[in-house]
């Protein structure tokens, strides 16, 4: 439903996103993790039709963005970074001026309110006005009206930003919901939110897409990911679980011939649970002291930090 | 047509949600009599001709108050990021140029409106033509319009009410002054007699010209036709400001 080929922003000297290319399908929620600066609005914005592209193409449900922008952007709902919101208005008739541009009027236009009002969990602030609103419902409030259409496609520039863990929690079981029966994108700094919602993530760096994948594909590529912690008290335990068929290598930081502190990595052919298995095995035979046997499947965060320094280094 | 309106319908009840409309539209209405009275020796003129004491004052108050009601219409977008809302929304760029200037040109219809009771003053005191008086309301109305063009254009280069307000009055200002008969005049004295030509078609292009021709009584098509082509003008230079913002 969105195809995305080869986009590229420059702001002045600057290259803002560099041949960024991705398509997200019906039924797909696609996760956009990245640094501050790494290009994740800006791509947004060119997608949502705001910024007008340097080069590359977009494609929202085969229409073409710079072709047919007002067409394209029917199927769109759009949740800008921070939330923007007309501060002399109250939500409702917020809700209700967004829902007119959108082509619904009448009846169609109440009932798609009310529905948004719901979705959002804003009946208490239905008629303050926006500008008493504090930071988290006026994210939501921004957020009702990107679905008072119920859009195909939903853009949301980090959706839970601002908002109380019991929202965030709501926003990502409403995205999840959703994604079943849309396509979705949404721009994240909370790796365990692409966990529980995504299909999909992309990593993104200084404008270029660094990593694509699912979020168990790209956790296991976090260095250390997939090994076994081990502590272990027993004569001759590093020499006999190093025999073990389904061990690569051990990584010690303390050995000796008593005790073994480090981390055991499979093969290739094997997975971490396997060694877990077979070296808590192997101590239960050999009558050893186990202080520490686990398996470290690797951390979203811990591969994140190996791919993206751009904000460190620069 | 209908998101022309929907657009409307926001801005103009935006005006009316703060004091500042309330607040312009008292200070035009007692200004706009104010000055009639007391430097447009009105009662004295013996006529009771409302063309020279009411209207000649209008484009002076212009000049500040249609700035003042015109500086947020995209400032005010730039400011709050609704610019990224309105401009995601399935609607054209001009549909919401439209819409807004015309909420703002609707502010203005009411101030009109509002000074009517000096109309009535002047048929109470005598006997005078309709026709005239008609015909220097749509003059001042066109000022007015011509005044908030210029203003809309300039709020679409600036996130600044402040430096919105204070560029759109100079350029008020300079319109207005170049067409003024004396400091044409003194302008054509001290250029070469070559300029004279340019000096006039300058002064041509300048609101007051127009308007001066337009209070003597004469709705003239060419006046109506010069103060729609500076609307335009602001207006594509508007739309031509906010795409470059976007690209
Ligand atoms: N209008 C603009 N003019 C100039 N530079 C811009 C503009 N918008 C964005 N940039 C630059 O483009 C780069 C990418 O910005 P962008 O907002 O897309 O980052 P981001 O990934 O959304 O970051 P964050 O996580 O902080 O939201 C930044 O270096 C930013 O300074
Ligand atoms: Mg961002």
């Amino acid at each position: 439903m969105i195809k995305v080929e080869n986009l590229r922003k420059v702001f002045g000297a600057k290259v803002a996103v560099d041949n960024v290319s991705f398509t997200v399908k019906k039924g797909e929620v696609l996760g956009f993790l990245g640094p501050n600066g790494a290009g994740k609005s800006t791509t947004m914005r060119m997608v949502t039709g705001f910024f007008a592209p340097t080069a590359g193409s977009v494609s929202i449900g085969g229409v073409d963005m710079l072709e047919n922008p007002e067409q394209a952007k029917k199927s769109i709902g759009y949740l800008p970074e921070n939330a923007p919101l007309y501060s002399d208005m109250s939500v409702s008739s917020f809700l209700g001026f967004c829902a007119e541009l959108r082509g619904l009027h009448g009846a169609a236009r109440s009932k798609a309110i009310d529905h948004a009002i719901d979705l959002c969990f804003l009946q208490n602030v239905r008629n303050q006005s926006v500008d008493t609103l504090s930071k988290g419902y006026r994210h939501r409030t921004c957020l009702a009206q990107s679905l008072i259409h119920d859009p195909d496609i939903l853009i949301l520039d980090e959706p839970t930003d601002g908002l109380d863990p019991n929202q965030k929690h709501e926003v990502r079981a409403l995205i999840k919901r959703m994604g079943e029966k849309k396509a979705i994108v949404f721009s994240t700094h909370i790796l365990e939110e692409v966990e529980a919602a995504c299909t999909r993530a992309i990593i993104i760096d200084r404008g270029k897409i660094v990593a694509d994948g699912t979020p168990d594909e790209l956790k296991r590529r976090a260095p250390g990911a997939d090994s076994v912690r081990v502590i272990i008290r027993g004569s001759g335990a590093r020499a006999e679980i190093e025999k073990l068929g389904c061990v690569e290598k051990i990584e010690a930081t303390a050995s000796d011939d008593s005790s073994l502190i480090g981390r055991a990595l499979p093969t290739k052919k094997s997975t971490g649970a396997e060694v877990a298995r077979e070296i808590g095995a192997l101590a239960a035979l050999r009558q050893w002291k186990v202080e520490e046997l686990h398996h470290v499947e690797g951390k979203l965060d811990e591969y994140f930090r190996s791919i993206t320094r751009s904000d460190v280094a620069a | 047509m209908k998101n022309v309106f929907t657009i409307f319908k926001r801005e103009f009840f935006g005006y009316f949600n703060s004091p500042v409309a309330y607040v312009i539209l008292v200070i035009f209405v007692l200004a706009a009599q104010g000055f009639t009275f007391f430097f447009g020796n009105f009662l004295d003129q013996g006529d009771a001709s409302l063309a020279r004491p009411f209207f000649m004052w209008h484009p002076w108050l212009y000049i500040v108050l249609a700035p003042a009601v015109g500086m947020k219409l995209w400032s005010e977008e730039y400011r709050l990021g609704t610019l990224e809302l309105l401009m995601t929304m399935p609607i054209a760029p001009w549909q919401s140029i439209l819409g807004k200037y015309l909420a703002a040109a609707v502010v203005w219809a009411i101030a009109l409106l509002l000074t009517f009771p000096i109309v009535w003053t002047v048929f109470y005191l005598g006997n005078p033509d309709l026709g005239p008086i008609l015909s220097a309301y749509v003059a001042s109305y066109c000022y007015a319009l011509s005044c908030l063009a210029v203003t809309c254009a300039v709020s679409a280069f600036t996130r600044s009410q402040v430096i919105c307000f204070i560029i759109s009055v100079a350029i008020c200002l300079l319109l207005t002054l170049f067409g003024m008969q004396p400091i044409i005049e003194a302008i054509i004295k001290a250029l070469p007699s070559s300029m004279e030509g340019v000096v006039r078609f300058i002064a041509y292009l300048c609101f007051l010209t127009h308007y001066y021709e337009m209070t003597k009584g004469l709705l003239v098509l060419r006046d109506l036709l010069y103060f729609s082509s500076i609307i335009a003008v602001c207006l594509m230079i508007t739309a031509w400001a906010l795409q470059s913002k976007r690209s």
